[in-house]
Protein backbone atom coordinates (compact mmCIF):
# COMPACT_ATOMS: atom_id res chain seq x y z
CA UNK A 1 0.00 0.00 0.00
CA UNK A 2 0.76 3.40 -0.74
CA UNK A 3 1.82 5.72 2.28
CA UNK A 4 -1.09 8.06 0.91
CA UNK A 5 -3.21 5.02 1.30
CA UNK A 6 -2.27 3.83 4.87
CA UNK A 7 -2.95 7.48 6.06
CA UNK A 8 -6.31 7.85 4.68
CA UNK A 9 -7.08 4.89 5.88
CA UNK A 10 -6.40 6.54 9.37
CA UNK A 11 -10.19 7.38 11.42
CA UNK A 12 -10.44 10.13 13.46
CA UNK A 13 -10.22 9.30 17.16
CA UNK A 14 -13.92 11.08 17.97
CA UNK A 15 -15.37 10.00 14.96
CA UNK A 16 -14.44 6.92 14.34
CA UNK A 17 -16.72 6.24 11.74
CA UNK A 18 -14.96 8.92 9.56
CA UNK A 19 -11.06 8.61 8.42
CA UNK A 20 -8.66 11.04 8.42
CA UNK A 21 -9.14 12.03 4.77
CA UNK A 22 -13.18 11.97 5.32
CA UNK A 23 -13.10 14.66 7.87
CA UNK A 24 -10.52 16.59 5.18
CA UNK A 25 -8.08 17.31 7.86
CA UNK A 26 -5.43 15.28 6.11
CA UNK A 27 -4.30 17.67 3.65
CA UNK A 28 -1.30 16.24 1.93
CA UNK A 29 0.63 12.89 2.37
CA UNK A 30 3.94 13.00 0.13
CA UNK A 31 6.44 9.89 0.17
CA UNK A 32 10.24 9.63 -1.54
CA UNK A 33 12.10 6.87 -0.74
CA UNK A 34 11.38 5.81 2.56
CA UNK A 35 10.62 9.20 4.01
CA UNK A 36 7.00 10.35 4.50
CA UNK A 37 5.67 13.78 5.29
CA UNK A 38 1.87 13.75 6.31
CA UNK A 39 0.72 17.29 6.66
CA UNK A 40 -2.65 17.21 8.81
CA UNK A 41 -4.87 20.83 9.61
CA UNK A 42 -7.07 20.79 13.02
CA UNK A 43 -10.66 20.70 13.25
CA UNK A 44 -11.19 23.65 15.87
CA UNK A 45 -8.06 25.25 17.44
CA UNK A 46 -8.73 23.43 20.93
CA UNK A 47 -9.18 19.91 19.63
CA UNK A 48 -7.81 17.54 21.86
CA UNK A 49 -7.84 14.86 18.94
CA UNK A 50 -5.04 16.53 17.19
CA UNK A 51 -2.16 14.58 19.20
CA UNK A 52 -4.05 11.47 18.49
CA UNK A 53 -4.18 11.51 15.10
CA UNK A 54 -0.42 12.42 14.83
CA UNK A 55 0.07 9.64 17.09
CA UNK A 56 -2.08 7.34 15.16
CA UNK A 57 -0.85 8.31 11.71
CA UNK A 58 2.73 7.67 13.00
CA UNK A 59 1.86 4.05 14.48
CA UNK A 60 0.36 2.86 11.05
CA UNK A 61 2.61 4.14 8.62
CA UNK A 62 5.25 2.73 10.55
CA UNK A 63 3.05 -0.81 10.93
CA UNK A 64 3.18 -0.22 7.24
CA UNK A 65 7.05 -0.52 7.10
CA UNK A 66 7.64 3.07 6.26
CA UNK A 67 11.24 4.23 8.97
CA UNK A 68 11.03 7.35 8.39
CA UNK A 69 7.33 9.60 9.04
CA UNK A 70 7.40 13.34 9.96
CA UNK A 71 4.20 14.02 10.62
CA UNK A 72 3.36 18.27 9.96
CA UNK A 73 0.77 20.79 10.91
CA UNK A 74 -0.90 23.31 8.91
CA UNK A 75 -2.95 26.19 10.16
CA UNK A 76 -3.71 27.89 6.70
CA UNK A 77 -6.30 27.74 5.15
CA UNK A 78 -8.65 27.03 8.11
CA UNK A 79 -10.37 23.90 7.97
CA UNK A 80 -13.97 23.68 7.42
CA UNK A 81 -17.11 21.80 7.12
CA UNK A 82 -17.06 22.03 3.37
CA UNK A 83 -13.89 19.76 3.20
CA UNK A 84 -15.62 16.98 4.68
CA UNK A 85 -16.01 14.47 1.34
CA UNK A 86 -19.52 13.48 0.36
CA UNK A 87 -18.56 9.95 1.54
CA UNK A 88 -18.24 11.47 5.03
CA UNK A 89 -21.32 12.98 4.87
CA UNK A 90 -22.93 9.61 4.22
CA UNK A 91 -21.31 7.71 6.93
CA UNK A 92 -21.87 10.55 9.27
CA UNK A 93 -25.84 10.24 8.65
CA UNK A 94 -25.83 6.38 8.65
CA UNK A 95 -24.14 6.33 12.24
CA UNK A 96 -27.19 8.74 13.44
CA UNK A 97 -25.09 12.79 13.68
CA UNK A 98 -26.50 14.70 11.37
CA UNK A 99 -24.02 16.07 8.57
CA UNK A 100 -23.41 19.51 7.80
CA UNK A 101 -25.03 21.70 5.45
CA UNK A 102 -22.53 23.10 2.57
CA UNK A 103 -21.62 26.72 3.79
CA UNK A 104 -19.39 27.66 0.76
CA UNK A 105 -16.65 30.59 0.84
CA UNK A 106 -17.54 33.29 3.27
CA UNK A 107 -18.71 36.93 2.17
CA UNK A 108 -15.86 39.39 2.50
CA UNK A 109 -16.38 42.31 5.15
CA UNK A 110 -17.65 42.31 8.72
CA UNK A 111 -18.94 39.21 10.26
CA UNK A 112 -22.49 39.20 10.46
CA UNK A 113 -23.72 39.29 13.73
CA UNK A 114 -27.10 36.44 14.10
CA UNK A 115 -29.53 37.27 16.65
CA UNK A 116 -31.64 34.24 16.44
CA UNK A 117 -30.92 30.50 16.00
CA UNK A 118 -30.65 30.19 12.15
CA UNK A 119 -33.31 28.08 10.96
CA UNK A 120 -31.73 25.53 9.26
CA UNK A 121 -33.29 22.62 7.61
CA UNK A 122 -31.58 19.69 9.12
CA UNK A 123 -33.42 16.21 9.10
CA UNK A 124 -32.98 13.67 11.49
CA UNK A 125 -30.36 11.00 10.90
CA UNK A 126 -33.25 8.06 12.80
CA UNK A 127 -36.28 8.86 11.06
CA UNK A 128 -35.74 11.74 8.27
CA UNK A 129 -38.15 13.79 9.25
CA UNK A 130 -37.56 18.10 8.47
CA UNK A 131 -39.29 18.40 11.53
CA UNK A 132 -35.98 19.56 14.02
CA UNK A 133 -35.03 22.28 16.42
CA UNK A 134 -31.46 22.89 17.89
CA UNK A 135 -31.40 22.43 21.47
CA UNK A 136 -27.85 23.73 22.12
CA UNK A 137 -25.10 24.96 19.34
CA UNK A 138 -22.66 22.90 21.72
CA UNK A 139 -22.28 19.41 22.17
CA UNK A 140 -20.07 16.37 23.36
CA UNK A 141 -17.15 17.95 21.48
CA UNK A 142 -16.07 21.35 19.30
CA UNK A 143 -17.42 20.34 16.24
CA UNK A 144 -21.31 19.31 17.44
CA UNK A 145 -24.13 21.09 17.93
CA UNK A 146 -27.37 19.45 19.68
CA UNK A 147 -30.85 19.24 18.07
CA UNK A 148 -34.12 16.93 18.56
CA UNK A 149 -36.38 15.54 16.09
CA UNK A 150 -40.42 16.62 16.81
CA UNK A 151 -41.02 13.60 14.95
CA UNK A 152 -39.64 10.78 16.82
CA UNK A 153 -38.84 12.80 19.29
CA UNK A 154 -35.06 11.23 19.52
CA UNK A 155 -32.28 13.85 20.06
CA UNK A 156 -29.37 13.58 18.13
CA UNK A 157 -25.95 15.39 16.77
CA UNK A 158 -25.17 17.19 14.17
CA UNK A 159 -21.82 18.70 13.14
CA UNK A 160 -22.16 22.28 13.01
CA UNK A 161 -20.73 24.42 9.75
CA UNK A 162 -17.89 26.35 10.54
CA UNK B 1 2.87 2.35 45.76
CA UNK B 2 0.57 4.58 48.18
CA UNK B 3 -0.01 8.08 47.98
CA UNK B 4 -1.10 10.66 50.31
CA UNK B 5 -3.46 12.27 47.50
CA UNK B 6 -4.30 11.73 44.28
CA UNK B 7 -1.61 14.45 43.11
CA UNK B 8 1.37 12.98 44.58
CA UNK B 9 1.82 10.26 41.80
CA UNK B 10 2.15 12.68 39.00
CA UNK B 11 5.68 12.91 39.78
CA UNK B 12 6.02 9.47 40.97
CA UNK B 13 8.08 7.43 37.89
CA UNK B 14 7.49 9.04 34.28
CA UNK B 15 7.34 5.68 32.54
CA UNK B 16 3.33 5.67 32.29
CA UNK B 17 1.32 7.99 31.74
CA UNK B 18 -0.97 9.38 34.51
CA UNK B 19 -4.76 10.03 34.47
CA UNK B 20 -4.22 13.59 35.01
CA UNK B 21 -4.78 16.42 32.38
CA UNK B 22 -2.48 17.60 30.06
CA UNK B 23 -0.60 13.73 29.36
CA UNK B 24 1.92 14.25 26.99
CA UNK B 25 1.26 17.47 25.30
CA UNK B 26 3.53 17.52 22.55
CA UNK B 27 4.16 21.01 21.35
CA UNK B 28 0.48 23.38 20.19
CA UNK B 29 2.80 24.44 16.97
CA UNK B 30 4.06 21.61 15.79
CA UNK B 31 4.95 20.73 12.68
CA UNK B 32 3.85 23.87 12.11
CA UNK B 33 6.34 26.39 10.09
CA UNK B 34 6.99 28.89 12.71
CA UNK B 35 9.93 31.05 10.87
CA UNK B 36 9.98 34.95 12.03
CA UNK B 37 10.41 37.60 9.83
CA UNK B 38 13.97 39.13 9.71
CA UNK B 39 11.75 42.48 9.72
CA UNK B 40 9.94 41.72 12.97
CA UNK B 41 11.25 42.58 16.24
CA UNK B 42 11.37 38.93 18.14
CA UNK B 43 10.42 40.64 21.71
CA UNK B 44 7.85 42.50 20.46
CA UNK B 45 6.76 39.59 18.98
CA UNK B 46 6.39 37.24 21.49
CA UNK B 47 5.35 40.07 23.94
CA UNK B 48 2.50 40.61 21.34
CA UNK B 49 1.58 36.60 21.46
CA UNK B 50 1.51 36.97 25.16
CA UNK B 51 -0.99 39.64 25.22
CA UNK B 52 -3.67 38.16 23.22
CA UNK B 53 -2.83 34.17 24.68
CA UNK B 54 -3.17 35.60 28.24
CA UNK B 55 -6.68 37.15 27.36
CA UNK B 56 -7.91 33.85 26.08
CA UNK B 57 -6.16 31.42 28.57
CA UNK B 58 -7.39 33.71 31.92
CA UNK B 59 -10.84 34.31 30.48
CA UNK B 60 -11.28 30.55 29.81
CA UNK B 61 -10.29 29.89 33.23
CA UNK B 62 -13.36 32.16 34.67
CA UNK B 63 -15.40 30.08 31.70
CA UNK B 64 -14.50 26.94 33.02
CA UNK B 65 -15.62 27.87 36.35
CA UNK B 66 -19.03 27.44 35.25
CA UNK B 67 -18.52 24.11 34.49
CA UNK B 68 -21.80 22.36 36.13
CA UNK B 69 -23.25 25.63 37.91
CA UNK B 70 -24.41 27.12 34.85
CA UNK B 71 -28.59 27.49 34.93
CA UNK B 72 -28.80 24.95 32.80
CA UNK B 73 -26.79 21.17 31.47
CA UNK B 74 -26.47 22.98 28.09
CA UNK B 75 -25.01 26.25 29.28
CA UNK B 76 -22.51 23.96 31.07
CA UNK B 77 -21.16 22.50 27.83
CA UNK B 78 -21.53 25.31 26.33
CA UNK B 79 -19.37 27.61 28.14
CA UNK B 80 -17.20 24.51 28.41
CA UNK B 81 -16.43 24.26 24.70
CA UNK B 82 -16.06 28.18 24.52
CA UNK B 83 -13.44 27.91 26.67
CA UNK B 84 -11.83 25.03 24.85
CA UNK B 85 -11.86 27.22 22.27
CA UNK B 86 -9.94 29.76 23.82
CA UNK B 87 -7.67 27.19 25.55
CA UNK B 88 -6.63 26.25 22.22
CA UNK B 89 -5.86 29.96 20.99
CA UNK B 90 -4.27 30.59 23.97
CA UNK B 91 -1.94 27.08 23.54
CA UNK B 92 -0.69 28.29 20.23
CA UNK B 93 0.01 31.96 20.90
CA UNK B 94 1.67 31.03 24.54
CA UNK B 95 3.70 28.32 22.43
CA UNK B 96 5.09 30.64 20.09
CA UNK B 97 5.94 33.01 22.80
CA UNK B 98 7.51 30.56 24.72
CA UNK B 99 9.51 29.43 21.97
CA UNK B 100 10.77 32.83 21.30
CA UNK B 101 11.54 33.42 24.98
CA UNK B 102 13.36 30.28 25.63
CA UNK B 103 10.79 28.62 27.87
CA UNK B 104 7.47 26.88 27.10
CA UNK B 105 3.45 27.48 27.11
CA UNK B 106 3.24 25.20 31.04
CA UNK B 107 6.22 27.36 32.27
CA UNK B 108 3.65 30.42 31.03
CA UNK B 109 1.02 29.28 32.10
CA UNK B 110 1.83 28.22 35.40
CA UNK B 111 4.58 29.43 36.54
CA UNK B 112 4.46 33.66 36.12
CA UNK B 113 2.82 35.70 38.66
CA UNK B 114 0.11 38.20 38.37
CA UNK B 115 2.10 41.32 37.40
CA UNK B 116 3.94 38.81 34.39
CA UNK B 117 0.39 38.22 32.99
CA UNK B 118 -0.49 40.95 29.79
CA UNK B 119 -4.15 39.98 29.99
CA UNK B 120 -7.12 42.98 29.86
CA UNK B 121 -9.07 43.15 33.15
CA UNK B 122 -12.07 42.33 31.31
CA UNK B 123 -10.82 38.47 31.27
CA UNK B 124 -10.09 38.62 34.97
CA UNK B 125 -12.64 40.30 36.73
CA UNK B 126 -14.64 37.86 38.57
CA UNK B 127 -18.34 37.48 37.28
CA UNK B 128 -19.39 34.13 39.39
CA UNK B 129 -20.28 31.28 40.05
CA UNK B 130 -19.13 32.52 43.44
CA UNK B 131 -20.20 34.83 45.49
CA UNK B 132 -21.45 38.15 43.82
CA UNK B 133 -21.34 36.10 40.39
CA UNK B 134 -24.12 36.28 37.89
CA UNK B 135 -25.38 34.56 34.55
CA UNK B 136 -26.65 37.72 33.57
CA UNK B 137 -23.71 39.48 34.11
CA UNK B 138 -20.99 36.49 32.63
CA UNK B 139 -22.98 36.81 29.36
CA UNK B 140 -22.48 40.31 29.17
CA UNK B 141 -19.19 39.76 29.69
CA UNK B 142 -18.76 37.22 26.81
CA UNK B 143 -20.67 39.64 24.52
CA UNK B 144 -18.08 42.34 24.62
CA UNK B 145 -15.18 39.92 24.71
CA UNK B 146 -16.04 38.62 21.86
CA UNK B 147 -17.28 41.10 19.94
CA UNK B 148 -13.80 42.84 20.41
CA UNK B 149 -11.66 39.86 19.99
CA UNK B 150 -13.16 39.07 17.24
CA UNK B 151 -13.36 42.21 15.71
CA UNK B 152 -9.26 41.88 16.47
CA UNK B 153 -8.81 38.66 15.47
CA UNK B 154 -10.69 39.30 12.28
CA UNK B 155 -8.15 42.13 11.18
CA UNK B 156 -4.92 40.14 12.23
CA UNK B 157 -6.15 37.80 9.57
CA UNK B 158 -4.32 40.05 7.54
CA UNK B 159 -0.97 40.28 9.85
CA UNK B 160 2.09 40.11 8.60
CA UNK B 161 2.88 36.97 10.93
CA UNK B 162 1.90 33.83 9.17
CA UNK B 163 1.86 32.23 12.25
CA UNK B 164 -0.59 34.96 13.64
CA UNK B 165 -2.56 35.34 10.91
CA UNK B 166 -3.69 31.29 10.63
CA UNK B 167 -4.07 31.42 14.37
CA UNK B 168 -6.68 34.64 13.66
CA UNK B 169 -8.25 32.91 11.09
CA UNK B 170 -9.14 29.80 12.90
CA UNK B 171 -10.25 32.00 15.85
CA UNK B 172 -12.59 33.79 13.73
CA UNK B 173 -14.75 31.03 12.78
CA UNK B 174 -14.84 30.12 16.85
CA UNK B 175 -15.51 33.70 18.18
CA UNK B 176 -18.53 33.79 15.70
CA UNK B 177 -20.69 31.71 17.13
CA UNK B 178 -18.98 32.63 20.63
CA UNK B 179 -20.44 36.34 20.10
CA UNK B 180 -23.55 34.92 18.63
CA UNK B 181 -24.46 32.56 21.31
CA UNK B 182 -23.97 36.00 24.12
CA UNK B 183 -25.87 38.26 21.99
CA UNK B 184 -28.93 35.53 22.21
CA UNK B 185 -28.60 35.38 25.83
CA UNK B 186 -28.27 39.04 26.80
CA UNK B 187 -31.99 39.25 24.03
CA UNK B 188 -33.13 35.96 25.90
CA UNK B 189 -32.78 37.59 29.32
CA UNK B 190 -33.55 41.46 28.63
CA UNK B 191 -36.99 39.84 27.18
CA UNK B 192 -37.51 37.72 29.67
CA UNK B 193 -39.43 39.19 33.24
CA UNK B 194 -38.51 41.90 34.81
CA UNK B 195 -36.54 40.14 36.95
CA UNK B 196 -34.26 38.81 34.84
CA UNK B 197 -34.11 42.42 32.64
CA UNK B 198 -33.42 43.91 35.87
CA UNK B 199 -29.82 41.56 35.95
CA UNK B 200 -29.26 42.18 32.56
CA UNK B 201 -28.75 45.77 33.01
CA UNK B 202 -27.15 45.36 36.08
CA UNK B 203 -24.68 42.57 34.66
CA UNK B 204 -24.10 45.49 31.42
CA UNK B 205 -23.27 48.00 34.04
CA UNK B 206 -20.67 45.78 35.70
CA UNK B 207 -18.47 45.11 33.05
CA UNK B 208 -18.77 48.54 30.88
CA UNK B 209 -16.26 50.25 32.90
CA UNK B 210 -13.35 47.93 31.39
CA UNK B 211 -14.48 48.42 27.73
CA UNK B 212 -12.11 51.63 27.20
CA UNK B 213 -8.81 49.51 28.09
CA UNK B 214 -9.54 47.01 25.34
CA UNK B 215 -9.20 50.27 22.81
CA UNK B 216 -6.13 51.31 24.43
CA UNK B 217 -2.67 50.42 22.53
CA UNK B 218 0.57 49.67 24.80
CA UNK B 219 3.52 50.80 23.40
CA UNK B 220 4.68 47.22 22.01
CA UNK B 221 0.96 46.81 20.36
CA UNK B 222 1.58 50.36 18.40
CA UNK B 223 5.47 49.02 17.33
CA UNK B 224 4.09 46.36 15.57
CA UNK B 225 0.79 47.73 14.48
CA UNK B 226 3.15 49.45 12.39
CA UNK B 227 4.78 47.25 11.06
CA UNK B 228 2.04 45.15 9.89
CA UNK B 229 2.42 42.60 12.69
CA UNK B 230 -0.10 43.64 14.95
CA UNK B 231 -4.04 45.60 15.32
CA UNK B 232 -4.05 48.90 16.85
CA UNK B 233 -6.74 48.45 19.07
CA UNK B 234 -8.25 51.89 18.83
CA UNK B 235 -9.14 51.01 15.15
CA UNK B 236 -11.26 48.37 16.71
CA UNK B 237 -13.58 51.04 18.56
CA UNK B 238 -16.65 51.55 15.71
CA UNK B 239 -16.72 48.34 14.74
CA UNK B 240 -17.06 47.04 18.06
CA UNK B 241 -19.30 49.71 19.34
CA UNK B 242 -21.38 48.93 16.18
CA UNK B 243 -21.86 45.42 17.07
CA UNK B 244 -22.73 45.98 20.82
CA UNK B 245 -25.06 48.89 19.77
CA UNK B 246 -26.87 46.54 17.64
CA UNK B 247 -27.10 43.74 20.31
CA UNK B 248 -28.28 46.19 22.72
CA UNK B 249 -31.03 47.86 20.43
CA UNK B 250 -32.72 44.71 19.71
CA UNK B 251 -32.75 44.28 23.59
CA UNK B 252 -34.42 47.28 23.99
CA UNK B 253 -31.52 48.28 26.38
CA UNK B 254 -28.94 51.15 26.26
CA UNK B 255 -25.24 51.74 26.84
CA UNK B 256 -25.30 51.81 31.13
CA UNK B 257 -24.13 55.23 32.27
CA UNK B 258 -21.13 54.49 34.15
CA UNK B 259 -17.82 55.29 34.30
CA UNK B 260 -14.81 53.97 33.28
CA UNK B 261 -12.11 52.22 35.62
CA UNK B 262 -8.39 52.29 34.97
CA UNK B 263 -7.15 49.57 32.86
CA UNK B 264 -3.12 48.67 32.72
CA UNK B 265 -3.63 44.24 32.09
CA UNK B 266 -0.88 45.16 29.30
CA UNK B 267 1.51 46.89 31.55
CA UNK B 268 1.30 43.82 34.14
CA UNK B 269 -0.84 46.05 36.10
CA UNK B 270 -4.41 43.89 37.37
CA UNK B 271 -7.17 43.96 39.69
CA UNK B 272 -7.46 41.84 42.83
CA UNK B 273 -9.40 39.17 41.38
CA UNK B 274 -6.15 38.17 39.56
CA UNK B 275 -4.40 36.86 42.44
CA UNK B 276 -7.26 34.14 43.56
CA UNK B 277 -7.67 33.21 39.69
CA UNK B 278 -3.68 32.44 39.35
CA UNK B 279 -3.66 30.53 42.49
CA UNK B 280 -6.48 28.24 41.71
CA UNK B 281 -5.33 27.58 37.89
CA UNK B 282 -1.73 27.52 38.92
CA UNK B 283 -2.12 25.29 42.21
CA UNK B 284 -1.19 21.72 41.36
CA UNK B 285 2.02 23.06 38.94
CA UNK B 286 3.03 24.85 41.68
CA UNK B 287 2.27 22.27 44.58
CA UNK B 288 4.55 19.85 42.93
CA UNK B 289 7.34 21.07 41.05
CA UNK B 290 8.16 18.82 37.94
CA UNK B 291 5.41 16.46 38.24
CA UNK B 292 4.49 15.28 34.98
CA UNK B 293 1.30 14.66 33.77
Amino acid sequence: MSARQVAEQVLDPELPVLTLADLGVLREVSEVGDRVVVTITPTYSGCPALDEMRSDLHEKLTEAGYRDVEIRTVLHPAWTTDWISDDGLRKLTEHGIAPPSRIGPRAVGPIPLTLEPPKRRVSCPHCGSARTTELSRFGSTACKALRRCEDCREPFEQIKEI
Amino acid sequence: MSFDNAYESLVEGHEEKHWAFGTGFTHALSGVDRAISSTVDRDDLAAYCLMLGDDALVYAQRLAEWCAKAPELEEDVALANIALDLLGQARMLLSRAGEIQGTDEDALAYLRDSSEFRNVHLAEIDCGPGPGGDFATTMARLLVFSAWRLALLHRLTGSADPVLAAVAAKGVKELTYHRDHAAQWVLRLAGGTDYSRERMVAGLAVVWPHLDELFTAHPIEHRLAEAGVAVDPAELRSEVDSVLDTVLGAAGLTRPDVASVPGGGRGGVHTEAMAPLLAEMQVVARALPGGVW
